[in-house]
């Protein structure tokens, strides 16, 4: 033991025992991350942040939430207006969903427009896919818990959803359920699922996720790899350590976060309607369906994927597609070059169809349906997928530009 | 005892091994998973209803709760009654072979009896419950409109074409105790 015993005093008596400088080293201090990271990588650990901050507030709302069917709706009054400060821990749970999933969003649109998901970083992009499904399904559990009208309508349809399954849809609809209908049952095993086990699985995610990422090292906005130019001393030429160079510029990134983060805690804290549906402030009845059902926002461009196709089970089906099409992306593309900046103009249009076409869905989905809507709707639905059958299309032989050698 | 290692029975008794696991495994997960059926507790929510349909006037609607979802009794008057061959083209699952009903509801009326419609008041596109619309249109001939996804029901709840619904609304079973008097969620004696 005593050859492993490299510094003294009581750091070197705890790495004798556990590696904390090797992972200090290996993640931090000497994690080399490539020295151009723009304003996109600020998304990555923001989401990281935010991640945190759900988990204690949410523990905190915890501790005056009741998961019952007759005190739910109730106990988050109690909570908005007899708790002290309760209001705040409630406004930051709920303003911080939402800002999860502006985060994870503009995240994902990194990794599309540098190339973060092609080879070798596969298992990163499917690792955070895996994350962004745990993220969907614990937004979507917790919203059940204020069981408002939305809550209680919203998770009645999307539910019903698993109904379209063919032979077992019923059945399947009834065990989630555990009743007849939306009920107390559901309501203590939503709770249960969000509290506990959708966490436990999104933290082992973004481990993993991490964990692959400084495996492989990050990419970054020119798309070439750093390792392939390294010093003497194994140092990527274009690296530099993570800390303190890039958790000071995090930082900036946090506190500029943060600003924007207060003006909607304290300000608008529904935003209008988008992040705390009115209708919600109702509590739940279950023989009246509000007038207008629509998800939060970060689920309107899926939903309007769902409505824009007249069939049931071919709705259900395109819905869970467009997610699902995104975890083959690194096969999708067959592409050699990683970033945009030296791709085709092809490339670039077909991004700028799949921006317009998500954010089209997105404001369709939150609105009730017309014809014209519906139009629209499904003319966006063949954008979304059609950005992913063009890129297929496209990246066999691609004109690039020449990809330099090293960082710019 | 030999020195020398049969390996042959050694990945036999492995996989064996972890065959028996697996199985251990799954049966283990059996209970787990069924703590999530309707509970006891649930089920006798689901035991079957009575209502009283005395005073029901022609046109009303009204709602009964049964395995805590909205069953609704109407009382369809002539007028109401006569839309239903009128909109026969428009439908989807006219004789409602699609559809969920008792064998004594698989008629043009969807009913036991001709005047009182009993049917639950759940959307079959994704749940959601439709609105009674009892006046009769040019444009709609009456009946039942969810406002979640926009399906379209006549007066025996029988799904328009061009709507999301894929099937007609559920008639659950139920029979006449007495003329003023109904029993939901049994089938009795015709």
């Amino acid at each position: 033991m005593s050859e492993k015993q490299t510094g003294s005093g009581l750091l070197g008596w705890i790495d004798a025992r556990f590696p904390l400088t090797k992972m200090y080293e290996e993640h931090l201090g000497k994690y080399y991350a490539p020295k151009n990271f723009n304003f996109w990588y600020f998304f990555g650990s923001l989401a990281l942040l935010v991640l945190v901050l759900q988990i204690v507030t949410g523990i905190f709302l915890t501790m005056h939430y009741k998961p019952d069917g007759d005190l739910a709706f109730a106990s988050v009054e109690h909570i908005m207006r007899d708790v002290d400060w309760g209001w705040l821990i409630r406004y930051l749970h709920s303003t911080g969903a939402s800002a999860f999933f502006i985060v994870v969003y503009l995240h994902m649109f990194r990794a599309l427009i540098y190339g973060s998901y092609q080879k070798p970083r596969e298992l990163i992009w499917i690792f955070g896919m895996f994350i962004f499904l745990a993220l969907m399904a614990e937004a979507f559990m917790g919203y059940l818990l204020p069981w408002g009208q939305m809550s209680y309508w919203g998770a009645q349809v999307i539910i019903s959803l698993f109904g379209a399954i063919p032979f077992v849809g019923d059945e399947l609809t009834l065990w989630i359920r555990g009743d007849f209908v939306i009920s107390d049952a559901t309501l203590n095993r939503f709770f249960a699922l969000h509290v506990i086990a959708v966490p436990l699985v999104l933290l082992m995610l973004v481990v993993m996720h991490i964990i692959a990422l400084h495996e492989v090292g990050s990419n970054n906005p020119d798309g070439v790899e750093i390792k392939k130019n390294k010093d003497e001393n194994g140092i990527p030429l274009d690296g530099i350590p993570f800390h303190p160079y890039y958790t000071v510029k995090d930082i900036v990134g946090v506190v500029v976060f943060l600003i924007l983060f207060s003006v909607v805690v304290f300000f608008m804290p529904e935003m209008g309607g988008y992040f705390l549906e009115y209708a919600n402030f109702v509590p739940a009845d279950q023989f009246k369906t509000p007038e207008h059902i629509a998800p939060v926002w970060y689920f309107t461009p899926f939903y309007a994927i769902l409505r824009a196709i007249p069939d049931k089970l071919m709705g259900v089906i395109a819905m869970f597609a467009a997610i699902a099409v995104l975890f083959f992306m690194p096969w999708i593309d067959r592409g050699k070059v990683k970033s945009v900046r030296y791709r085709s103009g092809a490339f670039k249009l077909l991004l700028v169809m799949l921006v317009v076409s998500f954010i089209g869905l997105g404001y369709l989905g939150a609105l009730p349906a017309t014809e014209t809507r519906t139009l629209f709707a499904r003319l966006f639905s063949v954008g979304y997928f059609g950005f992913f059958v063009g890129l297929w299309w496209i990246s066999k032989n691609e004109k690039t530009r020449p990809v330099p050698e090293r960082v710019q | 005892m030999s020195s020398e290692v049969d390996n042959n029975r050694r990945r036999f008794l492995t996989a064996g091994t972890m065959v028996v696991g697996a199985v251990g495994m799954a049966a283990v997960a059996v209970p787990f998973l069924k703590t999530w059926s309707p509970s006891a507790r649930a089920k006798t929510a689901g035991a079957p209803v009575e209502a009283n349909i005395g005073k029901l006037q022609p046109g009303q609607l009204i709602i009964v709760k049964w395995r805590g979802k909205p069953v609704w009794v109407v009382r369809r008057d002539e007028k109401a009654l006569a839309t239903l061959e009128k909109v026969v083209d428009e439908l989807r699952d006219v004789e409602s072979d699609e559809s969920v009903q008792p064998e004594y509801a698989k008629n043009w009326h969807r009913s036991r009896k001709k005047e009182f419609l009993i049917m639950e008041g759940i959307c079959t596109h994704l749940g959601c419950s439709p609105t009674y619309r009892p006046e009769i249109t040019a444009d709609f001939q009456g009946g039942f409109f969810c406002p979640c996804h926009g399906s379209k029901f006549d007066f025996a709840g029988r799904v328009y074409q061009g709507v999301p619904a894929p099937t007609n609304l559920t008639i659950p079973p139920h029979y006449f105790v007495s003329d003023d008097v109904i029993l939901i969620g049994e089938d009795g004696v015709a």
